[in-house]
């Protein structure tokens, strides 16, 4: 198949784009590909997000420098995010909010959540689960052995803590 | 418990396939129902960027955890890194887990400390591109039931893990696809009657209006093969888990009707047409001496197609979601003790289908 543009080398990039639920197909060379700014398939993103991934990180960092600002906890850049569309850790969406606000509308339609809300567990709050399961486990072995004056106090015990 | 060697199905409860069982709402066209929540820990970097000892570390903390969810009691830990190609293969063949986390897709080699916990109707895969991916499974259309186990989970191991979760965005994922509630609904569905009415691109186009994609039988970047397809959400942020379910339930709810219409159509238009190709696609199961995959599935759906038309009779959903599992190639060599090339693997298939139809299909021959 000979490229759309310059209708002469072959075809080596094929591009489907949707606009207004119209499919159009582009093929072009590796040549015209560059020169309209399509990258080719070894510098192209592996991933869906590419094209999209492209177009808002182009608008968010428009220099070099942005690019080069890593995630303090992970090192991961935008050029990571960029190669591979996946952040490196939580801390990225910190390190890229603003980019990935717009990113995320465009994916999303919205950039914020709105169901579950979640808390994370507090070390403190851990403990006192273990506590409490570490007394269930004593409480079941005790019901187990028919020690139920045992099981009775352990009983007592959990409910205080529940 | 850690297991190694070669793969001991009896350990898995219920083999991981239940929802083969064709028990819930719809059975004949929604084959399973499967939702999941995509977490990651705080601590960590996500898995592509992690270290091995940082995946094996966070593989720990997840086990010691599950020790005291509820909902997982009982559950079995397989080890994929650890496990020979052939048993990640079969995993992955179940629907248990994914072609990235079996490590079968070139693009993504195999993780250490790829792991998987499988429960009854429930999985959590361990270091898949997230984290953990919260799965539960379950026969038919049954939405409302999926996503209470596969919430249950999320609850119960939220409660001794920190989930990396954001005021804003929700629950952070790797990629920013999944981002927000993590939630991904979907039923594997089998559209015989829209592909033979020529419906389907109308309707696959149409669910992609409504926020919804499809995929193959395996998920994501899988070919669709056997007529049927995986219907899920697209977004995961700016709607809560009632909304993303009920647009799901909605939109399939509509999908079922348009194929029972088209279903409807073609024993009016073309009768005895259908009925013949129908037969002959049992004719060929029941008695060929070598079947490819493809044309396994493709029989198998027209035979589908028959029963859920009532044209052929005697013949148990059951046993037909059974064959559009174990007549592929990892069970067939497990089957067989050995691995199988190509050939063989067809005349395995062929073999089985034989047996499996000569005992459970349909009496009038």
């Amino acid at each position: 198949m000979l490229c759309d543009h310059c209708k002469e080398r072959d075809a080596v990039v094929h591009l489907t784009r949707i606009v207004d639920n119209a499919v159009t197909q582009l093929h072009l060379c590796e040549k015209c590909a560059a020169e309209k700014g399509v990258e080719t398939t070894i510098a192209l993103p592996q991933h869906p997000l590419g094209e999209i991934l492209q177009a808002v990180q182009q608008q968010a960092t428009p220099t070099s420098s942005a690019d080069a600002a890593a995630c303090s906890f992970c090192g991961a850049n935008a050029r990571d995010f960029r190669a591979t569309g996946r952040l490196g850790c939580a801390h990225c969406y910190d390190a890229m909010e603003t980019s990935l606000r717009e990113l995320l509308r465009r994916l999303h339609g919205s950039s914020k959540h709105v169901g579950r809300r979640y808390e994370p567990p507090r070390p403190e709050s851990l403990a006192e689960l273990d506590a409490r399961s570490e007394l269930r486990d004593k409480l079941q072995r005790a019901v187990d052995a028919e020690q139920f004056e045992l099981a009775a106090q352990l009983r007592d015990k959990l409910r205080v803590m529940e | 418990m850690t297991r190694q060697g070669p793969l001991d199905l009896s350990l898995l409860p219920d083999g991981g396939v239940r929802w083969l069982d064709a028990s819930g709402p719809n059975a004949d066209i929604v084959i399973s129902t499967r939702l999941r929540l995509a977490r990651n820990l705080v601590g960590y970097a996500f898995t592509g960027r992690a270290r091995d000892g940082e995946r094996l570390r966070m593989l720990a903390q997840v086990k010691e955890a599950l020790a005291h969810v509820p909902i997982l009691d009982g559950s079995v830990l397989l080890r994929l890194d650890e496990s020979a190609q052939l048993d990640r293969q079969l995993l992955h063949e179940r629907h248990l887990v994914s072609k990235e986390l079996a490590g079968l897709d070139p693009q993504h080699p195999l993780r250490t400390g790829a792991a998987v916990f499988l429960g009854e109707q429930v999985g959590v895969l361990v270091n898949e591109e997230d984290h953990l991916r919260l799965q539960a499974m379950r026969s038919g259309f049954d939405v409302p039931a999926a996503f209470a186990m596969a919430s249950r989970m999320d609850r119960e191991l939220g409660e001794r893990v920190p989930f990396a979760f954001h005021k804003e965005f929700g629950f952070l994922t790797a990629c920013p696809t999944n981002v927000g509630t993590g939630l991904r609904a979907s039923v594997l569905i089998h559209l015989p009657g829209l592909v033979l009415t020529k419906e389907i691109g109308k309707v696959l186009a149409g669910l992609q209006q409504m926020g919804l994609t499809y995929r193959g039988l395996y998920g994501e970047g899988s070919e669709v093969v056997g007529n049927f397809f995986q219907l899920s959400n697209q977004t995961t942020l700016g709607r809560s888990e009632e909304e993303l379910q009920d647009l799901l339930v909605r939109v399939v709810r509509h999908v079922i009707e348009r194929e029972e219409e088209a279903r409807r159509v073609l024993v009016r238009d073309a009768g005895y047409i259908i009925e013949d190709k129908l037969w002959r696609a049992y004719g060929t199961l029941r008695f060929a001496r070598s079947l490819s995959f493809e044309e396994a599935m493709n029989f198998l759906s027209g035979v589908r197609l028959g029963v859920g038309l009532k044209l052929i009779p005697g013949l148990s959903v059951y046993t037909l979601n059974k064959l559009l599992i174990f007549a592929q190639s990892a069970h067939l060599a497990h089957l067989e003790g050995r691995a199988l090339t190509d050939s063989e693997s067809n005349l395995a298939r062929a073999r089985y289908v034989r047996q499996v139809l000569a005992t459970e299909g349909s009496g009038v021959e």
